[in-house]
């Protein structure tokens, strides 16, 4: 490839995020406003790395609680027991469900988990500059996108057991305050996913003129 | 100086390089040559068929959402839910927050997406296209991220599974027409050309 390749922002355009429409900038550091959607037009996502690591910082110290507050709680004759989403896990596991566990198991903590670390290896990445593995890097993010939605799985689960099992005196669920902490982590981590712009990634690969706005 | 410039020349959303899109065959699809993102595609079906298969998700909506999705039998008690009837105890218990969450992923914004698909589908069909489409369709992808029924689907199975270890637990009617619902919003997104689409809505900032 000769010389840098050609980029909308090298190219004095910009790409509207929300129907990909090109357009000339308004002004320069001030895009202004896509003439045929009204989305606020950017070059690259406004202090994308600083608000891509508020979100992840919070979304991490946030998994904490949620995995150590119970997301149900069940009340029995017999007295109340708190379950965190461990338990609920170990709990479709010995009642012969293992699939079912698996998949609560990746859902609710591993792809958080791996969401937290992806989107940190991405954004070390990029303030480093690092020139390799572009196109896997992209590709890195675009399955945190596409997978994150799946870990807010277990606060439908808690909410649907809570809605069905209300069968007071004999057994009640209601839920804990693990779930908020849960949903919390859910929403940070898929907000900071939004907030990531992947077209760092390319400024560094292949820099040629840096990119303003 | 004209704002507007080619309508096949894109910059690809994930690394911003500058690439024309060629003429598709029907069912053909176009990546960026540069990180392989999906950039457009020309579905193979009749054009007619996403309003077809957004009018039917629009009616089963309306079904899963008004007849119990699960229902509870234990020694003589009975219980049922909808999707609103979850996110409602979940408010009621005190867990506001959570509760708001579960009902804009799993009934505000997808009853929104399609209503917003429905009225855009017909409205780019009239004659002279209405100003707001272009406005509704930005706002319509904004509401998809947030629609997450298929997970909602697989958490309602998961808890069916956990509970019929207690009660036994029947599905109700409501959750044939979600399996419905689940299966026609991706046909919806499959079949739909969604360049064409904002090719065809009215601009924000067109002469009045």
């Amino acid at each position: 490839m000769k010389g840098p390749t050609l980029t909308a922002a090298r190219a004095g355009l910009v790409s509207c995020e929300a129907c990909h429409l090109l357009s000339r900038p308004a002004g320069a550091g001030e895009p202004g406003f896509c003439g045929r959607c009204g989305e606020k037009l950017e070059n690259r996502r406004r202090g994308s790395i600083a608000t891509t690591w508020a979100l992840l910082i919070s979304a991490a110290i946030c998994y904490i609680p949620a995995n150590m507050l119970p997301v149900l709680d069940t009340t029995t004759p017999q007295g109340t027991e708190g379950d965190t989403i461990l338990g609920g896990v170990a709990f479709l596991y010995t009642s012969g469900s293992w699939p079912l566990a698996i998949l609560v198991l990746i859902a609710s903590v591993m792809i958080p988990l791996g969401k937290l670390i992806s989107l940190a290896y991405l954004l070390i990445s990029v303030q480093r500059g690092s020139v390799k593995g572009g196109r896997e890097r992209t590709r890195l993010y675009r399955l945190v996108v596409i997978i994150g939605r799946w870990s807010m799985l277990d606060v439908f689960v808690d909410t649907f057991t809570v809605a069905l099992v209300q069968l007071q005196p004999l057994m009640s669920v209601a839920p804990g305050q693990g779930v908020l902490f849960f949903a919390a982590v859910v929403v940070l981590t898929m907000l900071a996913a939004e907030s990531f712009d992947p077209r760092l990634i390319w400024d560094s690969v292949d820099p040629g003129e840096p990119v303003h706005g | 100086m004209d704002a507007r410039l080619s309508a096949d020349a894109v910059a690809c959303p994930d690394c911003d390089l500058l690439q024309r899109i060629p003429a598709l065959a029907p069912g053909g699809k176009a990546a960026c040559i540069r990180c392989g993102r999906a950039l457009a595609k020309q579905p193979s079906g009749s054009p007619d068929l996403p309003l077809a298969l957004t009018v039917a998700a629009a009616i089963m909506l309306i079904v899963c959402n008004t007849l119990p999705l699960m229902e509870l039998h234990v020694v003589g008690r009975f219980a049922s839910t909808t999707i609103a009837g979850g996110a409602y105890e979940m408010w009621l218990q005190g867990q506001r927050v959570t509760s708001v969450l579960v009902a804009f992923c799993a009934l505000i914004a997808p009853v929104g997406y399609v209503s917003f698909m429905l009225t855009l589908l017909i409205a780019v069909r009239l004659p002279s296209v209405p100003p707001w489409t272009g406005e509704m369709l930005r706002w319509m992808g904004h509401l998809q991220v947030w629609s997450m029924l298929e997970v909602v689907m697989l958490g309602i199975l998961v808890a069916l599974v956990k509970i019929a270890e207690l009660a036994t637990v029947d599905p109700g009617i409501g959750m044939y027409a979600f399996g419905a619902v689940i299966l026609l919003m991706p046909a919806i997104g499959v079949n739909l050309d969604r360049r064409e689409l904002w090719r065809r809505v009215e601009w924000m900032d067109a002469p009045r």
